[in-house]
């Protein structure tokens, strides 16, 4: 028995209202580890070119590394991984809470769920119990609602959900996925997915066990080198700023160093950021520290309106992203009003991220002129009308008049819009920017460029290194920097944990060697896991190429490329096609992809043990 | 010996990480339906209440159980479960008034937190939170 692994996949099929399980295979295990990796050769294999997302055939997985679940730091991830809705192209995203853990004590390491219900359906899952719910009831309400209703029809306040809200139900493009209420697999539309699939939500308990191969090493180094590592080592001046403020101690640095987006992506800095910071946060709005499963670097912050229209209004958050992408991106000076709006999409089930992101879009052409207020239904949006924006949110997860535009997604509503706005449509591969400013991290502009799901921010975080290490204006170092944090995030994504407490505290990939080996019982070693990273990078690079990605598409948003920074320590700064080649023809080459086309080398994928990878691609001509 | 494990809601943060540790260290497997302690948690409010034993002197479930299988033990001076007695009956489950006695569904038998022979393991790994110097767990020997 391997440690770590519930040892099952569980397919269910909602067309036919029928599911079965096949055992995991271990040989594949240790070459994807779990999570991402895992997922993405399941899609690989399981879908063909050029498949609709929004059709039954688009298989929707829920996957959990490794980890998941057990007494590692983070160790709750799940991912969901499709092809989105919103780029056409490989889509992982990620929550925490208690989902993941949960999925494995009822005795699976990844569901795949594919079909198409009749009608609104829930799917429970009680260890091997998988029943079909009507879910016709529920059609329409919100994800809090929804989540509160589906564990009291079972009875159970203990069982952990996977639910959509409205949006995803009319199959917004960047409608997200929420479970434990306050913790979404946000991007890239994976609600839509459910949605289209007549899928209201999942939900699953278990109460087997997960197997440790060595219990007694694996408290040991918990305990010793782990605990020191948060407690006493380097970093811990920095897990503990983490803890205190959460994510949204991330805008004091990017403020600092000019790349926090403001105004839709004009500007590199926000006169007003002090009121919407991550002090201010503590200070004004937070009320208790609280964490995921397994995870004691708490950053999940749960906060409280405290005074004005919305006193009493409570959550989990907001996150930085949400922080400056309803804040400053849309010129919104308000903490109280921030909270509102990640409120509403919370509940309609949209991504913050791209809600600010595309609102801050909608909200440039109003002033630009480019939308009437007429076309914007009788909104005036104007940057830091956050009342407008609430009820564009509104109309976006109904799509009434206006918002039905903006719900195909930001790239899709700015060649509807036309007018030029397509220069400051701030998105790659069809997926919004989140709150990181490129022009001023060439770093981060190659990130969003490469990224498999479209511009992120989660595939690395070069922030704080590339300020500290290279000189702004300039590329040297970059396209190895990015492959180095990509490749360490890809790991962390196959394992099944989260990136915050490996990435503060300063967990490397050595001990993660170790933690794995005690875990699983298997003899890891930090050059298989280098080899992993390298593997499945270039596994959905394989099938993003398959769905016809090439290298013009590593591009970004036009602004990017062509407006020089206005103000800030990086004025004058952009990035030019110059910079961004230069970038990308080294980041290839690292990887040993084709740098005129961007496509993974066939002895590439033979050496990464991609042999059935490369005969794919060699039968769709894509050499 | 002796003494008690003490719970302040206030700095738990719902991580379970206790009752992870806690049955990996008496069940040998990640289990959190197999632990001595629980943490009841009410998410939309962002409360979490770790339940744990009170190592009560005069025992309300030790009185509950027709079957002797709690006993004072000699070394620790607490309760413990005598497994082996165990006939599954949950009266020391119904008995306990603060909740914090727990039931193996699988092997039909009461779980109750032994201190883990006087070395708590949950509350090592209930990290105080940096900024405040405080944890949800303290080990209150007596």
């Amino acid at each position: 028995m391997i440690g770590g692994y519930a040892g099952k996949i569980l397919w269910i099929d909602l067309t036919s209202k029928k599911s079965k399980e096949t055992k995991l295979d271990f040989g594949m295990a240790r070459k994807f580890m779990g999570g991402r990796g895992l997922a993405a050769k399941i899609l690989f294999n399981q879908l063909p070119p050029k498949v609709d997302p929004l059709s039954p055939e688009n298989p929707l997985i829920f996957a959990t590394g490794v980890l998941t679940g057990c007494p590692a730091p983070g160790a709750n991830r799940t991912v969901i991984v499709t092809k989105s809705p919103q780029t056409g192209i490989f889509l992982d995203t990620y929550a925490g809470g208690h989902l993941g853990p949960e999925i494995k004590f009822a005795g699976y390491d990844v569901m795949v769920i594919e079909g198409k219900a009749k009608k609104p359906t829930y799917i429970q899952i009680l260890d091997e119990n998988v029943s079909f719910k009507d879910a016709t009831h529920l059609w329409g309400k919100d994800c809090w609602e929804t989540e509160t209703m589906i564990k009291k029809e079972i009875g159970d306040n203990e069982a952990r959900v996977a639910v959509i809200g409205p949006a995803g139900e009319n199959l917004v493009k960047f409608a997200c996925v929420s479970t434990d209420y306050f913790h979404q697999f946000g991007r890239g539309g994976a609600g839509a997915v459910m949605g289209a699939k007549n899928l209201k939500g999942v939900v699953v308990r278990g109460t087997k066990s997960l197997h440790i191969a060595h219990p007694e090493k694996l408290v040991q180094f918990l305990l010793d080198k782990i605990e020191w590592k948060f407690t006493k080592g380097p970093n811990a001046e920095m897990v503990k700023d983490r803890i205190k403020y959460g994510t949204p101690l991330t805008m004091d640095f990017t403020q600092t160093i000019g790349i926090l987006p403001t105004r839709n992506f004009q500007s590199g800095q926000f006169d007003e950021y002090n009121e919407i910071d991550g002090y201010a946060f503590r200070e004004k709005a937070v009320v208790a520290d609280k964490s995921c499963y397994s995870c004691n670097t708490s950053c999940t912050k749960f906060s409280v309106v405290k005074e004005g229209v919305y006193k009493g209004l409570s959550l989990v958050g907001p996150e930085y992203e949400t922080n400056a992408m309803l804040g400053s991106n849309v010129g919104n000076s308000k903490l109280d009003l921030i909270i509102k709006a990640n409120e509403i999409c919370d509940r309609l089930g949209i991504d913050t991220i791209s809600a600010g992101n595309v609102i801050g879009f909608a909200m440039e052409c109003y002033e630009k002129g480019i939308l009437t207020k007429k076309e914007c239904d009788g909104l005036e949006l104007n940057f830091g009308n956050m009342e407008a924006a609430f009820k564009l949110m509104h109309k976006i997860a109904y799509r009434e008049s206006i918002g039905d535009i903006f719900a195909e997604g930001l790239n899709q509503a700015a060649k509807k819009i036309n007018k030029g706005s397509e220069k400051f449509a701030m998105q790659v591969k069809g997926l919004e920017y989140p709150a990181y400013e490129p022009r001023g991290s060439p770093a981060f502009a190659l990130l969003y460029a490469i990224t498999d799901r479209g511009a992120c921010h989660r595939r690395g975080w070069p922030v704080i290194i590339e300020s500290r290490k290279y000189k702004p204006g300039t590329v040297e170092g970059r396209a190895q920097l990015v492959k180095e944090l990509y490749d360490n995030r890809t790991l962390l994504h196959c394992i099944g944990v989260c990136d915050m407490p490996y990435n503060v505290a300063g967990i490397d990939q050595g001990d993660i060697a170790q933690l794995l080996s005690a875990v699983t019982g298997w003899d890891i070693t930090v050059e298989e896991l280098s080899l992993l990273a390298e593997r499945v990078a270039s596994l959905i690079r394989a099938f993003n190429v398959r769905e016809g990605i090439r290298r013009a598409d590593d591009t970004l948003a036009w602004r990017t490329m062509h407006e020089p920074l206005p103000s800030g320590p990086n004025k004058g700064q952009f990035i030019s096609e110059e910079i961004l080649n230069v970038m990308l023809d080294q980041y290839y080459q690292l990887r040993g992809w084709d740098i005129s086309t961007g496509v993974p080398l066939p002895e590439t994928l033979t050496k990464l043990g991609l042999d059935d990878v490369r005969s794919e691609l060699e039968r769709h001509g894509c050499f | 010996m002796g003494g008690r494990i003490v719970a302040d809601a206030r700095f738990c943060t719902g991580c379970r990480y206790c009752e992870i540790i806690c049955s990996l260290f008496h069940e040998k497997k990640v289990n959190p339906r197999k632990a001595r302690i629980k943490v009841i948690s009410d998410l939309p409010k962002g409360v979490d209440n770790p339940k744990v034993c009170h190592q009560c002197i005069n025992p309300p479930c030790m009185k509950a159980c027709p079957q002797g299988a709690i006993e004072f033990d000699k070394i620790l001076k607490i309760p413990v479960i005598i497994e082996d007695r165990c006939i599954g009956c949950k009266a020391c489950v119904e008995a306990c008034p603060f909740g914090e006695m727990f039931f193996d569904q699988e092997r039909n038998v009461a779980l109750k937190c032994d201190l883990c022979q006087g070395d708590p393991q949950c509350v090592k790994f209930c990290r105080a939170l940096p900024h405040i110097g405080r944890s949800a767990l303290t080990y209150v020997k007596k």
